[in-house]
């Protein structure tokens, strides 16, 4: 009677003892800076449905917040996620010193949001800068099994943060790093890089960018006058991620979309950016103060 | 002894002992502090045992009123919880946030004369000593290999968990939040629901043996098709809840500082903001648009986290507030100004991107609208300022989409999910009900809805729909209804012809 069939290969795992989740397990962790860490989780059904473009929500314990975090990898045979994290505020910091491979995270719900659109452009533009370059990465690889012809830009301050430059020469046809410094690749910003794939290429018909609202403003801008469909993933400030608080809520020019269940994935020229910097600077003042609290007691406890 | 008639019973409604509002809004305690023995002893003398009771039908749910309150008068607590748990397994969450005034009290006989029997009270005494106590009482079970997926673990989908566990399904519930409980958990406050009450009558539906898994957002992880054909479901429930919360379209709605009163709620009462992590970023001076249950919960937490003045802003009046009379008074208590018949227009920037205030214009009722209450219509040239740091918009929720993104079931043209009046959707199998039917309602309704829907379930996967039988009844097992055992839940199918 209870359908067992040889489909039923993904068993839901049963947390003993009430509802108390037993949470999730990192498998492995790699530093890529003093900032920026990876951590690979334990989690087959995720790793089965999760798609490019499409984020979680992390809690690292139980009186910790709920974080969104794009997913940057995941891997159907392993059964594992990867996320790549940059240390900015409490949360993630305490992430950086508590999470290590073997420890749990108490949640972690998704994948979330509409899985990005892998278009059937011939010629498409991937770029990623800090904190968007893992991400940008599951969709350079889905454009480039979907049979485009796939340029790699990225964006890093200087040589010592570059990472995943093998994965990314993997998938893609062309690929671009761009250093403030020049140290490694070229020296410019990302809109450079997309710029040089523009004069190379007339006929390339989507770029997808990821990375500080700054940075997609200006890839935005830069596609503009070209009239080159232009992605841009969104992370503003939530709290469920699926579709109750309205945390997540971003103009465009066409009105009020919530980034959480309608995105993250917006059209670049759509998106009233200034706003969506105003809002993201919405905790500021508590955000300091809970950095500047948490390493006070870190201080304390040596 | 001589039957109870309204001149012999006793003739006032037995007040609820309360916290003072002074001290309450200091504090995240209950308000209403709830009976005592004696409260309760006197308040079950006020029920006439009506041989037809009006307050049965009322009920959502259908609990057995005069049941339970004979139990109470009887002093056994026990047995009066046993009688509302047949049919309503939460009775302290129940007793505390349903709508009485509407339902059973609303039909009560007596409140024709008098002020209506307080059942409310009663259940939530009732349910407060089994907390107390710890009662448990695992009804007699045989698991009869049905597997039955609930979506949601608010109100309807608990319900929903609890007739079809008592049925012996084997029933797992998937909450995307880490915590289960749905709205009791993110969306009503700590002084009118507290969290151990939720853990508690959570509790219960474990003792059911409902498996609750959190952290599991149905639709992404997997698709309600999913759940049938590769989970190995044979039914499943959506209860999914509130969506996106409703704005004006007014300038000024993407300022820091505006936000919905489901996001406010769940910042401080799931993630317990700002005590953890989660930040809040409350104002001095907060403005609440609305004036429904939500409303008053969103103005009475913000006076509770150090706001000094907190207004209500509504179209309408008191009269066609959707709230609560009780949660109105409890609001104006602790110092909520209502400003009726005012409806925003503008909120006011700081310059830096913060709410510095709102403009408002004053509203007179015209012509009744489609919905029977007169239609607010503006007074021109009224517009009036006032400062304000924090906007919070109360005015209503719209479907939550995920389902709808995930699943080729059908969505009614404003998105939510289509059913008929036994809960089933378009999805063979596939029952729903709660906010994600209907649109935002209240706790009980969804309850309703959730127990409707596993009534068409047992129908539809062919299991005989009876009353429960708890172990402690063991000696009536024998006891047999048409030849068959009254734990025998597969229908004895007959063949004709």
């Amino acid at each position: 009677m209870s359908g067992t069939t040889q489909k039923e290969v993904h068993t839901i795992q049963q947390p003993a003892g009430g509802y108390r989740s037993s949470g999730i397990e990192i498998v492995r962790r790699e530093d890529f800076s003093d900032v920026t860490y990876l951590l690979e989780l334990d989690h087959p059904m995720m790793a089965r449905a999760a798609r490019p473009g499409q984020f979680v929500i992390v809690m690292s314990h139980e009186d910790g917040e709920r974080i969104p975090l794009t997913i940057a990898d995941f891997d159907r045979e392993k059964g594992t996620i990867t996320l790549v994290i940059q240390a900015v505020g409490k949360t993630t910091k305490e992430m950086q010193k508590d999470c290590q491979a073997g420890t749990r995270l108490i949640s972690v719900t998704g994948p979330m949001g509409e899985p990005s659109h892998i278009s059937n452009a011939g010629k498409v533009v991937c770029v990623g800068g800090g904190l968007g370059v893992a991400p940008v990465f599951p969709q350079a690889r889905a454009f480039k099994e979907a049979g485009a012809y796939v340029i790699g830009v990225v964006g890093f301050r200087d040589k010592s943060l570059v990472f995943w430059d093998d994965k990314f020469r993997e998938v893609c046809d062309e690929f671009i790093i761009c250093t403030d410094d020049g140290s490694a690749g070229i020296k410019g910003l990302v809109t450079d890089g997309i710029k040089m794939a523009i004069e190379k290429h007339p006929d390339i018909q989507e770029v997808v960018a990821i990375g500080p609202p700054v940075m997609m403003r200006a890839c935005a801008e830069t596609t503009r006058p070209h009239g080159i469909k232009t992605m841009v993933s969104l992370n503003p400030v939530m709290v469920d991620g699926t579709g109750m608080c309205g945390g997540c809520r971003v103009k465009l020019h066409d009105g009020m979309k919530f980034a959480c269940v309608d995105g993250p994935d917006f059209d670049g020229h759509q998106v009233d950016f200034e706003d969506l910097i105003n809002r993201l600077h919405r905790f500021s003042e508590e955000e300091k103060q809970a950095v500047e609290k948490w390493t006070e007691s870190c201080k304390a406890r040596l | 002894m001589a039957r109870k008639t309204i001149r012999t019973i006793p003739q006032e409604r037995t007040p609820i002992p309360t916290q003072e509002p002074d001290v309450r809004v200091q504090n995240f305690e209950e308000v209403a502090i709830g009976y005592g023995l004696e409260h309760a002893l006197i308040e079950s003398e006020r029920c006439l045992m009506c041989p037809a009771p009006a307050c049965v039908p009322a009920c959502p749910v259908n609990i057995d009123i005069p049941g339970f309150i004979q139990k109470v008068i009887d002093k056994d607590f026990r047995g009066a919880w046993e009688v509302i748990g047949d049919t309503n397994l939460m009775p302290a969450v129940c007793g505390r946030v349903c709508p009485q005034e509407d339902q059973c009290e609303g039909a009560c006989v007596v409140g024709e004369s008098l002020a209506p029997v307080a059942i409310g009270r009663l259940e939530r005494y009732v349910g407060d000593q089994a907390i107390k106590e710890g009662w448990t009482n695992k009804p007699w079970i045989e698991p009869i290999g049905f597997k039955i997926g609930i979506v949601g673990s608010g109100p309807a989908g608990i319900a929903c968990a609890a007739d079809m566990a008592k049925a012996g399904c084997d029933v797992t519930i998937f909450e995307a939040f880490h915590k289960p409980g749905g709205v009791l958990r993110y969306g009503i406050p700590e002084f009118r629901l507290p969290e151990p009450v939720i853990d508690a009558e959570i509790n219960n539906l474990v003792n059911l043996g409902v498996k609750i898994e959190c952290s599991t957002l149905v639709g992404r992880l997997f698709t309600i098709e999913q759940m049938i054909e590769e989970l190995g479901f044979h039914a499943v429930f959506i209860g999914t809840g509130a969506g996106t919360p409703r704005f004006m379209d007014i300038p000024g709605e993407y300022l820091n500082g505006v936000l919905s009163a489901n996001e406010l709620l769940t910042r401080c009462n799931l993630m317990q903001a700002p005590h953890h992590d989660t930040p809040l970023g409350l104002g001095k001076r907060v403005a609440v648009i609305g004036s429904g249950n939500t409303a008053m919960d969103a103005m009475r937490v913000s006076l509770r986290l150090g706001a000094e003045k907190v207004y209500c802003i509504y179209r309408r009046t008191i009269e066609e507030s959707p709230a609560r009379n009780e949660e109105i008074e409890h609001a104006e208590e602790e110092g909520v100004e209502f400003h009726w018949l005012s409806t925003p227009v503008e909120i006011l920037d700081d310059g830096e991107g913060n709410v510095r205030g709102m403009r408002c214009i004053r509203m007179e009722l015209g012509e009744p609208d489609s919905s029977g209450r007169r239609r607010p219509v503006p007074v021109e040239g009224s517009d009036f300022e006032f400062e304000a740091d924090t906007i919070v918009y109360a005015i209503g929720t719209s479907a939550n989409p995920i389902i709808g993104q995930t699943s080729k079931i059908k969505l009614n043209k404003w998105g939510f999910i289509e059913t008929d009046e036994k809960m089933a959707t378009s999805l063979a199998g596939v029952y729903a009900g709660g906010d994600i039917v209907t649109g935002g309602a209240t706790v009980i309704l969804a309850m309703g809805a959730g127990r409707t829907a596993a009534r068409s379930m047992k129908e539809f996967l062919g299991i005989r729909d009876n009353s429960v039988v708890y172990e402690n009844q063991r000696d009536n097992l024998d006891s047999t209804l048409f030849g068959i055992p009254k734990t025998e839940r597969n229908f004895v199918r007959l063949r004709t012809g």
